[in-house]
């Protein structure tokens, strides 16, 4: 009847909610009316078929303005803001990224994870060898052997940009701030995970060998 | 295959209107309901154990009930909701002549409340307003969508097509790129359909409670990390028409039940 619980058919446990990792619980809010009052109806920005440009160099020249307020606030507060176009910039040698984005080694255990994290989005469409959770997705490769099949250059790019190895991919790019569409307010400005973690996610990847 | 089956095929190739790269032809469209389980299925096909039904009753309250400065109700104007109201919901967005786009059953509902009962608005996702969308869908149960086939509706629709197809959001994802290319694929183990529209407003056991359509479109774009668009906007009005004219003639089924 209409009070019973709401059991699921896919088992004994019950799903985690999918607000865990998708939908409304991911803006972090819940109430439609709440919600409605803090979107901000801004226009659309460039299209996303301008991605793969680099845009910091043409920022930086529109945006010189504001690098002197962000200065005088700076000057005030003696804590620079951390902007968008001020991400750690890093080479592509081949087809790849050899060195750190830290310039240190990531920890593999925190980077395993991050990995089975909803909030980091790998295991939406990702599966792999996590036999302690059966929520993961199978819209991309499983990431068992991850390890064999890619150096840790390779794997380190396809973080921070896949559409360098495949310019449809749906895998999101995970250091990049540029060249995105209507990004939400609590996101804009900012790449999907730090430097920080990238790394520590490569060097888990690195450990997936069969 | 058969002969027989193949020439059917080929007819029907022929006969429909030609479909864009990456559209679903008709023959291989489907509900979501067809992606659920037996329990959830269940849940939806009885009355007595779906919860929607608590909001159509509503419905059929305030249906009756006057209101506004003109103290009118609903049934004033137009009678019996289950011979006027058969096959409206099935046709909305519908282009409104007056205001020169396509309003929304909501906004319909809204629209009378202004202009015949001379009564405020009714807030998006409000008890009443989902609750009358609820009771006036409900008569359109089974009918086959129609939505958008009016040509002057067709700007909207093809603008409703490009916002489906346009990547958004810090995760750069399109509705084209999860509800055209990945269904029947698992997001984190949760099935993905083809984001058909047909049973809103619909009671989803995530929400605990009916929702509209608008609120789900919503939550998709909050989780790609894009800004959502507000309620009632043209954008998503539009989205809602391409969704409805790409479910043309699928079945309605308000209130549905969603996992
Ligand atoms: C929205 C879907 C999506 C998300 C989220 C996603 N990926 Fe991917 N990933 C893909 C797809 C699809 C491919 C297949 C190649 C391609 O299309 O680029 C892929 C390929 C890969 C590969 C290469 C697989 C192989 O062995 O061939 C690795 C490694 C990888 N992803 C890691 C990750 C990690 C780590 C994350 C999270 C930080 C992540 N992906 C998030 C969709 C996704
Ligand atoms: C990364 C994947 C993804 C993207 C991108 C996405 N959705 Fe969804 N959508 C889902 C999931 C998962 C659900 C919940 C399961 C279901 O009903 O498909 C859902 C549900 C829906 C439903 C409800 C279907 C029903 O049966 O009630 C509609 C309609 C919908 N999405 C439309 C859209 C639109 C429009 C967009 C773009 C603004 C979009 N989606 C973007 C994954 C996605």
């Amino acid at each position: 009847m209409l009070g019973r619980a709401y059991g699921h058919e896919q088992g004994a446990l019950p799903p985690p909610p999918a607000w865990e990792g998708w939908g409304e619980g991911v803006s972090t809010r819940e109430n439609p009316q709440e919600e409605k009052a803090l979107t901000l109806a801004f226009g659309s920005t460039s299209p996303a078929s301008g991605r793969g440009k680099r845009s910091s160099r043409r920022r930086r020249a529109t945006h010189s303005t504001s690098a002197i307020a962000a200065f005088l606030v700076a000057s005030l507060a003696f804590a620079l803001p951390t902007k968008a176009d001020e991400l750690t910039p890093y080479k592509n040698v081949g087809d790849g990224i050899p060195a750190s984005l830290t310039g240190s080694p990531g920890d593999a255990a925190r980077g395993r994870a991050l990995v089975l994290a909803r909030s980091t989005t790998c295991i939406l469409c990702h599966s792999g060898p996590f036999p302690e959770t059966r929520f993961q997705g199978d819209l991309a490769p499983d990431l068992t052997g991850a390890g064999n099949r890619w150096t840790a250059s390779q794997l380190r790019l396809r973080l921070v940009d896949a559409s360098r190895f495949n310019a449809e991919t749906i895998m999101p790019s995970y250091y990049r701030a540029d060249g995105l569409v209507r990004v939400g307010r609590n996101f804009a400005g900012k790449p999907i995970l730090s430097a920080a973690e990238i790394e520590d996610i490569v060097a888990f990847l690195a450990t997936l060998r069969d | 295959m058969s002969v027989w089956r193949a020439i059917a095929a080929a007819a029907l190739v022929s006969a429909a209107p030609a479909l864009l790269a990456g559209e679903i032809p008709p023959d291989a469209r489907r509900s979501g309901y067809s992606f659920m389980g037996p329990d959830t299925r269940a849940m939806q096909d009885d009355d007595t154990s779906n919860p929607g039904m608590l909001f159509v009753l509503d419905g059929e309250q305030l249906w009756g009930k006057k209101t506004g400065s003109a103290d009118k109700a609903c049934a004033n104007c137009h009678g019996d909701a289950r011979s006027s109201m058969k096959g409206v919901a099935a046709r909305h967005p519908a282009f409104d002549k007056t205001l020169d786009r396509p309003v929304t059953l909501d906004q319909r509902i809204n629209l009378c409340r202004a202009n015949h009962q001379q009564a405020a608005p009714l807030p998006y996702e409000s008890r009443d307003l989902l609750a009358l969308s609820a009771y006036v869908a409900h008569q359109s149960r089974g009918a086959a969508i129609t939505a958008g086939d009016d040509p002057q509706a067709k700007p909207f629709v093809d603008q409703g097509r490009e916002l489906f197809m346009q990547r958004e959001g810090q995760l750069n994802l399109a509705c084209t790129n999860c509800h055209d290319d990945n269904f029947d694929k698992r997001l984190a183990g949760a099935p993905i359909t083809q984001g058909q529209p047909t049973g809103y407003p619909l009671y989803r056991l995530e929400w605990q409670t009916l929702g509209s359509l608008e609120r789900r479109l919503r939550s998709c774009m909050s989780g790609v990390r894009a800004q959502a668009y507000e309620y009632g906007s043209p954008e998503l009005v539009a989205l809602e028409l391409y969704l409805m004219s790409r479910a043309r003639g699928l079945p309605m089924e308000t209130p549905a039940v969603r996992p």
